[in-house]
């Protein structure tokens, strides 16, 4: 099978927001309040992973990793939340 | 003489202090470390997944061993009543591969932290906890990173009911772990999953002021191969 081109997709792994993420708040804690950039509210970290991949549109690249995440738990149901970007 | 698989992952750095707990007691049980490419679940009579940093903790600690054929083999010699420990990082591996429930979070610290802990065990079941009294204190030492265990409420109640797991004692919760859990097990017992680690808890490794916790883990996995649980 061949696919018309190559596409880019961004997956981003962060924790749900009920849940405590301490390296968020040390960022903001210990170096954005330090520095000043009080305005700043919350700090939440993630991982992002960026893909290339071959598919035959840029909706179905975006299928292609949604099922790939979660059948591989690329991201953990129970504490994260999951966004696929499109990033052409 | 009964055999336990040691599963060593790249970057599993615990499986020679559980084989060393076991020789120390002078259990009568061969244990022996495994390359995870080559274990069979057929060929043990128990398994432990060791502490370590398998695949350097890379995507989340655990993630990448839980999704390895190894664990394909292990749930198939869980259905068939195969007593299955993960420690530590262990413990994240089934977690992750969806034999425990729950996740384990870094800690609220923010930091690795290592020291000794006193736990509380309840509703003891099982293989690894056969000798193990109902409410009695075990004190181990913990290591981790990411050991702050999260369950959603009704998970939750359904460990307290149903479930034998370790608490950490008031006062001693290390991480920031919801309802203080350090470990939990499967219904039956026979998989558990526990942070503090049982092979440092052996012998002249305690300091003073707390008790060798790991050795009536230990203990018991030894009696209940010989005769059931």
């Amino acid at each position: 099978m061949s696919y018309v081109g190559l596409y880019r997709v961004g997956v981003i792994v962060s924790y749900r927001r009920e849940l405590r993420d301490p390296e968020g708040e040390t960022i903001r804690r210990d170096l954005l309040q330090r520095a000043g950039y009080d305005r700043v509210r919350e700090v939440r970290a993630g991982k992002y992973l960026d893909l290339l991949v071959e598919a035959e549109s840029v909706e179905e690249a975006v299928r292609y990793v949604k099922e790939m995440c979660s059948k591989l738990r690329i991201y953990n149901p129970v504490v994260h939340s999951l966004e696929v970007l499109a990033l052409g | 003489m009964v055999r336990v698989a040691v599963v060593k992952f790249p970057g599993t750095n615990c499986d020679e202090d559980v084989v060393r707990a076991f020789r120390e007691l002078e259990l009568d049980v061969e244990a022996k470390v495994v390359w995870y490419k080559d274990f069979r679940s057929a060929k043990w009579d128990a398994v432990v997944i060791p502490g370590g940093f398998s695949y350097g903790d890379w995507l989340r600690a655990g993630a990448i061993a839980a999704r390895t054929k190894v664990l394909d083999e292990v749930r198939e010699g869980v259905s068939r009543g195969l007593p299955v420990l993960g420690i530590c990082n262990g413990f994240q591996v089934l977690v992750e591969a969806e034999l425990l429930p729950g996740a384990l979070l870094p800690n609220e610290s923010g930091m690795f932290t290592c020291r000794w802990v006193r736990t509380v065990v309840e509703r003891p079941r099982g293989p690894w906890l056969s000798l193990v009294p109902d409410r009695s204190r075990l004190d181990m030492p913990v290591a981790h990173a990411e050991g702050r265990y999260y369950v959603d409420e009704v998970t939750y109640s359904e460990i307290s009911l149903k479930c034998p797991h370790l608490r950490y004692e008031r006062g001693w919760n290390p991480n920031g772990s919801t309802y203080d859990i350090a470990g939990v097990g499967s219904e039956n017992g026979s998989v558990l999953g526990l942070m503090p680690h049982p092979e440092r808890a052996v012998g002249v490794l305690t300091p003073r002021g707390f008790n060798p916790g790991g050795e009536l883990i230990l203990r018991s996995i030894a009696l209940s191969l010989r005769k059931g649980w």
